[in-house]
């Protein structure tokens, strides 16, 4: 135990503060009556029910929800296979290049993911779209679901798929029945993880799309360069709630389980 | 009982159910398996013993399917099985790790090869119930494996490795994780199931004792080579190498340099001013060859006086009691430095013990207690 001191119970307040203090700001003013953002007029939930009866934001809402879902499947079925592939196949020659190459996409620049995105499209011909976006969204995102599939892998007993072989499965029946089962809070999360990544990225996306398909991040950019709207507020904090499930939902899935079976192990072996 | 002995291997119109033939198997430049063959009779429970490093499991993955030969042919029941890839062998596997499905339970695990076969639901269950009974373990067909202890899960790997019914059944250093009272336990338990299923068990284990115990014959191994292959008592009384002779059991080396005394029979000088010893043998030495006379410990007597009748006999000085419970092992130094264990039951209670420390005492035994080797 570590005792009280008023060093670090200031410095985490302070940490925290600079972390949250605008969340909670947007948060308590999307709740707020009164139009004026800065100004607050008492409690109220009708910017909610004005957010509903927009056709401009539940469009977008629509076209983001889809890219999520297909940008973050897609990934999450490319970023598993890469992850397998590099961990299971041994040494093979450039190796060590491959994996080096399927991270460097999680610190290449936003912008200039965006823009080599936008010049392929643009060369091949490809109309842009929600197609497009969810293909962008999937370039990137697989690179963390491969992460984090690829770091579960590495813990995975090699055993237990040679057991499946042994006892009759063919190579794919081992990874259906036996690998896939194990490593599924991992894919899960993985697949969680490119959800909220889809959710909320402005720039990719804006470079991706077209005139025909505007996602929520790109709505409200352009919607507050107008100036902001308890609107707005609104719209955020649902976002916020989504992205904080999503990401807790993730962690929780991975540690849950394991505590869970320490424990039962743990009572086995005093039984 | 059976009448008759159990000894295929010494009958030549025997098929072995698997043939080793010139196998040699490398990791990059390393050699794991050197040109080794080996053959393996039906029932039998053969267990492949040696230190950690010298190819055991490597040998166990190659018949398993895992691994494949750099040269050589590995037959199984007459056919050569490198090409088949493992799902497609009659060869089960239990892991050194047990590798039990954690996301199934018992009951799905030991179910888990029945249901590839594509058996009906009735026969599959007809089976898991046989094999959890086999392996007393009702109670638990609806756990999932880490609810359950070390020596159930040993069990579970074995019932699963066991449902298929299979040809040859692999154990690798299967009671590596057990305490030694249940390691014994599970000993015999293998060696019942062995015989009620008359399945070939070949068992890996560096535990020089779990082979005597359980196996029909030993192949001693030394990096990537066999040693020597046969039944637990000739390879315990008839080493042909110091290798075998020290792996397995106690036992004293004494280097000298041989002599022709008669057929069949050498005198090994092995010390200046030492009465030579005596050895019989059906092998044949050069005169002032080098070798070595092993011998066990509880075959050298150990007396106060000097014998009568001797075929060996040397003095020494008492450097060392060891108490075993039901034996004692005197480490007796003899004029020239050696040390020499000698090994006698206590039938008698310690306080009346017949020697202790710094006695001078004698140690005999006969031409043909220790083995005459070459190397
Ligand atoms: N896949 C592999 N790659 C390289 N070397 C290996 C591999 N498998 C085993 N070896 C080497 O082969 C030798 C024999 O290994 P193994 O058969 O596991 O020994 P044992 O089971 O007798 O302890 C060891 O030196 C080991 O390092
Ligand atoms: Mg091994």
């Amino acid at each position: 135990m570590s005792r009280f001191s008023w060093f670090n119970a200031v410095s985490l307040t302070i940490g925290f503060a600079f972390l949250y203090i605008p969340m909670i700001i947007l948060i308590i003013f999307s709740f707020n009556e009164s139009k004026l953002v800065t100004v607050w007029a008492g409690f109220s939930t009708k910017w909610y029910g004005e957010l509903l009866a927009n056709e401009a934001f539940l469009d977008a809402a629509w076209v983001t929800l889809r890219v999520a879902v297909f940008s973050s499947t897609l990934a999450t079925i490319l970023g598993t296979a890469a992850a397998y592939v590099l961990i299971r196949s041994g040494r093979f020659f450039g190796r060590t290049l491959f994996s080096g190459m399927i991270y460097a996409p999680l610190v290449m620049p936003e912008v200039i993911t965006g823009l080599s995105l936008l010049l392929l499209f643009i060369g091949i011909g490809l109309e842009r779209g929600v197609l497009t976006i969810v293909l962008a969204h999937t370039t990137f995102s697989m690179c963390y679901v491969s992460v984090v599939v690829s770091s579960r892998l590495a813990t995975f007993d090699k055993s237990l798929e040679e057991a499946a072989l042994d006892l009759g499965c063919s190579s794919a029946q081992a990874f259906r029945l036996v690998t896939l089962p194990i490593i599924a809070p991992a894919v899960i999360s993985g697949w969680l993880l490119a959800f909220t990544l889809s959710l909320d990225d402005l720039v990719i996306a804006s470079f991706a799309t077209g005139p025909s398909a505007t996602t929520l991040p790109i709505k409200i950019f352009s919607a507050v360069r107008l100036g902001v709207s308890p609107e707005i507020n609104a719209l955020s904090t649902i976002m916020i709630a989504i992205v904080t499930v999503g990401v807790i939902t993730a962690s929780l899935l991975s540690k849950r389980k394991l505590v869970r079976e320490r424990e039962e192990e743990f009572m086995a072996a005093r039984s | 009982m059976n009448s008759t002995v159990f000894a295929p291997w010494e009958d030549p119109e025997q098929k072995p159910l698997i043939r080793f033939q010139n196998v040699t198997k490398k990791f990059g430049s390393f050699t794991a398996i050197d040109n080794l063959s080996l053959d393996i009779y039906e029932r039998e429970f053969f267990a492949l013993l040696g230190p950690s490093g010298c190819g055991k499991t490597t040998m166990m993955r190659m018949l398993a399917g895992f691994e494949n030969p750099s040269s050589g042919q590995i037959e199984l029941s007459g056919r050569n099985i490198v090409p088949v890839p493992p799902n497609k062998r009659a060869v089960n596997m239990m892991f050194q790790s047990y590798a039990l499905f954690p996301h199934l339970t018992i009951w799905e695990n030991i179910a888990f090869g029945l249901k590839r076969e594509g058996k009906d639901k009735e026969t599959i269950a007809t089976r898991v119930h046989e094999m959890l009974r086999l392996t007393r373990l009702e109670r638990f067909a609806k756990r999932k494996p880490h609810q359950i202890s070390g020596g159930q899960r040993q069990r579970v790997a074995l019932a699963r490795s066991l449902a298929k019914a299979p040809t040859l059944l692999l154990l690798d250093e299967p009671l590596g994780a057990l305490d030694a009272k249940l390691r014994q336990d599970t000993q015999f338990e293998l060696m019942d199931i062995q015989e009620k299923t008359g399945t070939t068990f070949v068992i890996v284990t560096h535990d020089q004792e779990e082979a005597m115990t359980v196996a029909s014959r030993v192949a001693v191994m030394d990096e990537g080579k066999l040693m020597q292959v046969a039944t637990p008592d000739r390879i315990y009384e008839t080493p042909n190498s110091v290798y075998v002779a020290d792996f397995i059991g106690d036992v004293n080396i004494i280097e000298g340099r041989s002599r022709f005394l008669e057929e069949g029979q050498y005198e090994i000088d092995w010390a200046e001013g030492q009465q030579a010893l005596h050895a019989a043998t059906s092998a044949k030495f050069d005169n002032g060859q080098t070798c070595y006379m092993a011998i066990r410990p509880e075959k050298i007597t150990i007396t106060a006086d000097r014998p009568e009748a001797a075929d060996n006999c040397v003095q020494g000085k008492i450097h060392d009691i060891a108490y075993l419970g039901n034996l004692s092992t005197y480490h007796v130094e003899l004029p020239n430095g050696t040390i020499i264990k000698a090994q006698t039951a206590n039938t008698r209670r310690i306080a009346r013990r017949s020697f202790t420390w710094e006695d001078q005492v004698w140690l005999s035994w006969t031409a043909t207690a220790g083995v005459m080797l070459a190397r």
